[in-house]
């Protein structure tokens, strides 16, 4: 189906209820003294746009808005995850000391729309759709990122994404005018049609797609376009560096999926895809290179740093080098693995960041020596939630982030990218030492004379508790997450 | 009730675990016993396993299969054979043993036994576990217990034990999960249900690969996927080169999880070669087993034996004559014959014993005189005697005094590689006075001579302590005597695993 401007309307109220609650909370912030009351108005908004999605997945695919917009079980998919990350930075923000320093208004009109520009990131069917929602979530980062009133890093972070974004999506903007030069139109159907007549000539596709990949890996912070990430992680508040690692990492992958896999590939048989700009050239050479870099650069990098926000910057640096180990081999496989561990990341990455926060409003701190002797510091919980998430993230069984890595290895060791296998064991021992570092830190380190308790902020034990138990029993039970995410694979395609 | 009693021993210890969880952290006794309840049923119905298992069948027994992701056709299906009998029997008596050696930690006593009972389930499940990612699961659940109890509990240097430890075995268990992964979509319908890829080890190619070195070697896909599987046992047996985390881990652990490592956790490497390279790969370990079975483990013998002569500190010389008993397993296993491959399981359950008594034994000393140097002692004997008499019981069946356990898996192995490898039979034999040479040295510095003075009022060996020490004692001697209560139960599950490999020998 292919709807016009007020029929889809009908389709849309997932961004209608989320774009509504942004309009009530600019009109909020103008009249409202009691600034907590954004909070919690954004987080109903929220709830009820999730529940419009997840009311709405299943429909039959559709095309909204003139073929600009996609409604189909992925973008449903992403938008879940947008909404849940939102919902659990918005929890995050109401406990967070350094949020409070920040005009509160602002701060959630802006989160919200952010991720508004995500929805569009998942469900653009255009590249000129899917550029606008990019900008909007760039932008609206930039922000965010430089909120932090009187704080040289946060300042310095949001001038620092903003020169990098700047620069990637010029270049990704270039590269897509040399597709609608080439294809002669912006619709990925058009750009589909016109690739498997092989219009166009193969560098300039080539170049044209390691363009438009830079554009996106920016977003995914791929090396080597992550060099924004470390700063802005550390500087931008805690509930919104959770929520950047996760959210934007998760749309910069729906927007790539979408682009890289419907747009310009085929869908063959048994769910394989068959990659038909170029065929001569080796595409999956240069994701497998990406990948390795990007994982090895990202682990080796976090061994040494000393701030647990960096270190978790550069963790997820490795982890979006994990993720592309799906992107190579090209088939359904890949797909729902990625789908997959989005999902897992998402709980675990929040979780580890919900515990730097509750470490920061108690001490202040987000260096490692902050951590010493956590669990004996009155802070036990949090300290064994933060062993659960970074030993998932490490990929340790019976935890959720084992599952998310076994279906990646499964994949390309059915792709039989065994040199990428090999790779990725490697980082994974590389990567234990730095995560197990933390827990040392926690368990194994005796406090210092100065280290004072530690109490979890009131709001932060359900969710973090939630976090945790979620990362156990997704590691025991993943079953019903596989078959939503190999369910999220339907694709609007013609 | 009985078609679940493998479910039961695997989960009672975790259920134990939720217990001490919610328990009050203050009541340190109450969270001991309690923890001793939880492993008690397990011993109950390792016994109970015992006396029904049908000692003539070659098949698994006790066999409990379930779905539980079916969508990659991966099952919680359980069950045993001889060989996993007698290392979960050893399993759950170490566990409740250790235990009681454990009585004496009193800092964040919670946490210590809730993670103890979490690696005791691991460790249960690893040995009933038939289908692969179930291995791979019960395998990895070990680690974290292990890391933060030697890493928490353990001595000086306990961060750079537990994250070597740490890193090493995760290190082999990937290449684990790789190989684990690379059988499933080589197997046609994909499987991760391991006794179904036992009966196609047929299929796996051995033609070799055309990539550099293995088109030098000559080796195929089976043999790849051997040695990624191999690298991830040997960690754990330990093989030299990959043995170096032992002595550091050993050293640093405290004694009941000393115990464990050695008497359990040494038992998985040489577990999993049996249970899975040898039935599923034979050809590949046909090929391979002279030069990473044989000659490394009579390498071991002596590399190890030599190791534990040189050292001063007497949990650092167990842990190296750990290393070069495991040897003995190695050569044993790679003899492909019934003396060979019953005496190397035989040698895996003694030396599970042998080991956890040197331990223990170590524990009480150093629980006294709060060192552990060889030469900081002398004349124990006189002061100490019944503890004396333990030890000496210990150091006998280490060197292998005949009539005592470590005699009997000993000559087997010797006399089951000896028509095979006959050079390297000579070699493992001078391991045998090397092990007399470096005990009987430290007996007499340790215990004989004449009374150090500074030790002159150390207490005799307690109940607690002779309650750990004397079912080992037991068992040693009765093994010792009369060792078809073991070999009964191994040998038609070890003949049967034999002769898979038998044809493919050139």
């Amino acid at each position: 189906m292919d709807l016009g401007n007020l029929a889809s309307l009908k389709l849309f109220h997932p961004e209608i209820v989320l774009a509504g609650t942004i309009i009530l909370l600019t009109i909020l912030d103008l009249v409202v003294a009691n600034k907590r009351l954004m909070a919690y108005v954004g987080l109903a908004g929220c709830l009820v746009a999730l529940a419009a999605t997840l009311e709405l997945y299943g429909t039959e695919p559709t095309l909204l808005f003139h073929r600009m917009v996609a409604l189909d079980n992925f973008a449903l998919f992403f938008k879940v995850v947008t909404l849940v990350a939102l919902v659990a930075a918005i929890w995050m923000s109401i406990g967070s000391g350094e949020v409070r320093q920040v005009h509160l208004g602002e701060y959630y009109i802006v989160l919200l729309t952010c991720g508004f520009g995500m929805f569009f990131m998942a469900s653009g069917n255009n590249l000129l759709m899917a550029y606008l929602g990019l900008e909007l979530v760039s932008l609206t980062s930039y922000i965010l990122t430089g909120m932090l009133p009187h704080n040289r890093r946060s300042a310095e972070a949001a001038l620092k994404y903003l020169i990098y974004g700047g620069v990637a999506s010029g270049t990704m903007i270039y590269g897509m005018s040399w597709v609608f030069g080439m294809a002669g139109s912006l619709d990925y159907a058009a750009i589909n049609a016109a690739m498997s007549q092989g219009d166009g000539n193969e560098a300039g596709l080539f170049i044209a797609f390691v363009f438009i990949l830079a554009g996106f890996g920016y977003k995914m912070a791929f090396a080597p376009f992550h060099m924004w990430s470390p700063d802005v992680y550390q500087g931008a508040p805690t509930p919104f560096t959770g929520f950047l690692s996760v959210a934007s990492n998760a749309a910069g992958l729906a927007i790539l999926i979408r682009f890289f896999y419907p747009a310009v590939s085929t869908l063959g048989q048994e769910g394989i895809w068959t990659f038909q700009a170029f065929p001569a050239l080796q595409w999956t050479d240069l994701l497998v290179a990406v990948s390795i870099v990007t994982m090895t650069w990202g682990n080796l990098s976090a061994l040494n740093q000393n701030n647990v926000k960096r270190l978790l910057a550069y963790s997820g640096i490795a982890h979006a080098g994990y993720i592309m180990m799906g992107l190579v081999v090209l088939n359904n496989d890949g797909l729902t693995a990625m789908l997959f561990y989005v999902v897992v990341y998402l709980i675990m990455n929040l979780g580890a960041f919900l515990v730097v926060m509750v470490v920061a409003n108690a001490t202040g701190r987000e260096d490692m020596e902050a951590y010493r002797g956590l669990a004996w510091r009155g802070a036990a919980f949090p300290a064994v939630c933060m062993a659960v998430f970074v030993f998932s993230l490490t990929g340790l069984p019976p935890l959720a982030g084992f599952i998310g890595k076994l279906l990646l290895f499964a994949a390309i060791i059915e792709g039989q990218f065994y040199v990428l296998a090999v790779a990725a064991i490697i980082n994974t021992v590389i990567s234990l030492y730095y995560y197990a570092r933390i827990a040392k830190t926690m368990f194994l380190d005796d406090p210092g004379p100065d280290d004072g308790p530690v109490t979890a902020t009131a709001s932060a034990v359900p969710l973090l508790g939630a976090l945790m138990v979620l990362t156990v029993v997704l590691g025991v039970y993943w079953g019903p997450l596989l078959d939503y995410t190999t369910g999220s694979l339907g694709f609007f395609m013609k | 009730m009985t078609e679940h009693v493998l479910s039961y021993m695997v989960f009672f210890p975790l259920a134990g675990m939720l217990v001490v969880l919610i328990l009050p952290s203050g009541r340190h006794d109450l969270i001991r016993w309690v923890s001793a309840a939880a492993t008690v049923p397990p011993l109950i119905l390792g016994v109970w396993l015992y006396a029904n298992f049908d000692t003539t069948t070659t098949g698994m027994q006790f066999v409990e299969r379930a779905a539980w992701i079916p969508a990659f056709n991966i099952e919680y299906f359980i069950g045993v054979d001889g060989l996993s009998v007698s290392m979960l029997l050893l399993t759950a008596l170490l566990s409740f043993l250790c235990i009681f050696a454990s009585w004496g930690i009193d800092k964040g006593v919670k946490g210590y036994f809730a993670l103890f009972l979490l690696l005791d389930t691991g460790m249960t499940g690893v040995f009933v576990a038939l289908d692969f990612v179930l291995f791979y699961v019960f395998w990895e659940v070990m680690l974290l217990p292990m890391y933060f109890l030697i890493g928490i509990w353990g001595g000086p240097r306990k961060e750079y034990a537990a994250i070597k430890f740490f890193l090493y075995t995760l290190l082999g268990s990937v290449l684990m999960l790789v190989a684990i992964l690379a059988l499933y979509f080589y197997s046609e319908p994909n499987t991760f249900d391991m006794t179904k890829l036992m009966d196609r080890s047929s299929l796996y190619s051995t033609t070799p690969l055309a990539m550099w070195p293995f088109n030098v070697w000559g080796w195929g896909f089976q043999h790849v996927v051997w040695m990624a599987l191999f690298i991830g046992f040997a960690i754990k047996i330990p093989a030299f080169p990959f043995h170096t985390w032992l002595p550091d881990a050993h050293v640093e652990a405290p004694t009941a999880i000393s115990v464990i490592l050695a008497g359990i956790l040494l038992k998985m490497g040489t577990y999993g070669i049996l249970r899975i390279n040898y039935p599923m790969l034979p050809a590949a370990t046909a090929d391979l087993a002279f030069w990473f079975l044989a000659a490394l483990g009579a390498w071991n013998i002596v590399y190890g034996g030599l190791c534990a002569m040189a050292q001063t500190d007497m949990k650092k010389l167990v842990a190296y004559s750990s290393v070069s008993h495991m040897g003995y397993v190695m050569l044993g296993m790679a003899a492909f014959n019934t003396q060979g491959i019953n005496g190397a399981v035989l040698q895996m359950f003694n030396h599970g014993t042998i080991t956890a008594m040197l331990f223990l034994l170590v524990g009480v000393i150093y629980d006294r005189a709060h060192h552990r140097d060889i030469n900081g002692f002398g004349g124990l004997a006189g002061i100490m005697p019944v503890y004396a008499g333990f030890t000496a019981l210990a150091f006998f069946a280490s060197m292998g005094l005949p009539g005592l356990s470590g005699f009997v898996s000993e000559v087997l192995v010797l006399l089951g590689a000896w028509p095979k490898y006959h050079a390297l039979t000579i070699i493992a034999a001078l391991g045998i006075v090397i092990t007399a040479g470096y005990m009987l040295w430290m007996m007499q510095r340790v215990y004989l001579g004449p009374p150090n003075e500074k030790y002159r009022d150390l207490p005799e060996i307690n109940g607690r302590e002779i309650f750990t020490l004397f079912p080992l004692g037991v068992i040693v001697v009765v093994v010792g005597v009369y060792p078809r209560v073991v070999l009964d139960l191994l040998q038609a599950s070890l003949n049967n695993i034999n002769q898979m490999v038998i044809s493919h020998l050139s």
